[in-house]
């Protein structure tokens, strides 16, 4: 399987992401923001970063960029793609999905080992675990704090489309504990904290994160067989 | 030239740290009085020649796709004489 992982001037954690990839069994294919090609990739990574300085609002130039026309165009047709962090609020400014990320709600940048508890096990990102699975990931964020309307959060929480909670700690403000929501479908997945930073025992709190990317890839192997049988 | 203004701000029911950190700072400094404060941006958008409708529509749309992200934000649009 190949994941792409789009790189904008700005991005800092395409590099784990693509290892995160690679450790997850999957071909890991760099695609560049300027370039209106996905190089035949099955699957694409927003990754964390503070791509164009974060300047006007995060992701809101990113969400403009050459590439980002053809990963809305692939999401809207099914394929998965997650936004990590800066991701996230790229997803978010696209309006591939709802709300909106804004400062942290004590001002402060935050960087911490979170507890996590995976509440949706239906999308392409997060089938490899269990439901109700409490994880530990890093979080790194000055813009983390999850917004919504009441109507949004009601058909979110109703829908079952909140992908990942916060647990002992709200870290920055974000409404219901939000972590990280999907689309309808499932195959579009915003998370704030980054699971690229949890994968090998050697660095960062264990490799709770590795089962985002084995989510996407034992599913695109399952289609496979199903679909070679 | 000519001159349109654009004000974005955030929407009055989202929380703004931003604002509350100000409104925080100000009594610390003797400014007092200040009940509330919210923070917002202003865009100020040159052009050559007169300000016609389709350019404010335009700015209207730039304004709502690039310079406020409407889920959060409200933008208002003027021209400012010079």
């Amino acid at each position: 399987m190949k994941i792409g992982v789009v790189t904008f001037p700005g991005s800092l954690d395409d590099v784990d992401a693509r290892r995160a990839v690679r450790i997850a069994g999957a071909e890991a294919i760099a695609l560049w923001h300027g370039d209106h090609d996905l190089r035949g990739v099955e699957a694409v990574v927003l990754p964390g970063g503070f791509s164009y300085g974060d300047y006007l609002r995060c992701g809101a130039i990113a969400r403009f960029a050459p590439v980002m026309r053809e990963v809305v165009d692939a999401a809207v047709g099914g394929m998965p793609v997650l936004g990590i962090c800066n991701g996230f609020q790229i997803l978010c400014e696209t309006h591939l999905l709802p709300g909106a990320l804004i400062r942290n709600d004590h001002c402060k940048f935050v960087c911490r080992d979170q507890r996590l508890r995976i509440e949706s096990t239906s999308t392409a990102w997060t089938s490899a675990y269990a439901a109700g699975a409490e994880v530990t990931i890093p979080l790194k964020n000055g813009e983390g704090g999850y917004v919504a309307d009441e109507a949004t959060l009601d058909r979110l929480e109703g829908d079952g489309l909140v992908v990942a909670r916060y647990v002992e700690t709200n870290p920055n403000g974000s409404l219901h504990d939000i972590a990280g929501i999907a689309n309808e479908r499932g195959n579009v997945v915003g998370l704030m904290p980054h699971p690229e930073h949890a994968v090998e025992a050697l660095c960062g709190p264990g490799t709770d994160g590795l089962a985002f990317f084995a989510s996407v890839v034992s599913s695109w192997a399952a289609a496979e067989s199903l679909a070679s049988s | 030239m000519a001159r349109v203004v654009v004000d974005v701000m955030l929407k009055p029911e989202i929380l703004d740290p931003q604002g509350k950190a100000v409104l925080g700072a100000l009594p610390r400094l003797g400014f007092g009085g200040v009940v509330d404060v919210r923070q917002g941006k202003r865009f100020e958008l040159e052009f050559e020649g007169d300000i016609t409708e389709e350019r404010l529509a335009e700015v209207r749309k730039a304004a709502e796709t690039l310079l406020s992200n409407p889920v959060i934000e409200d933008y208002t649009v003027r021209v400012e004489q010079a």
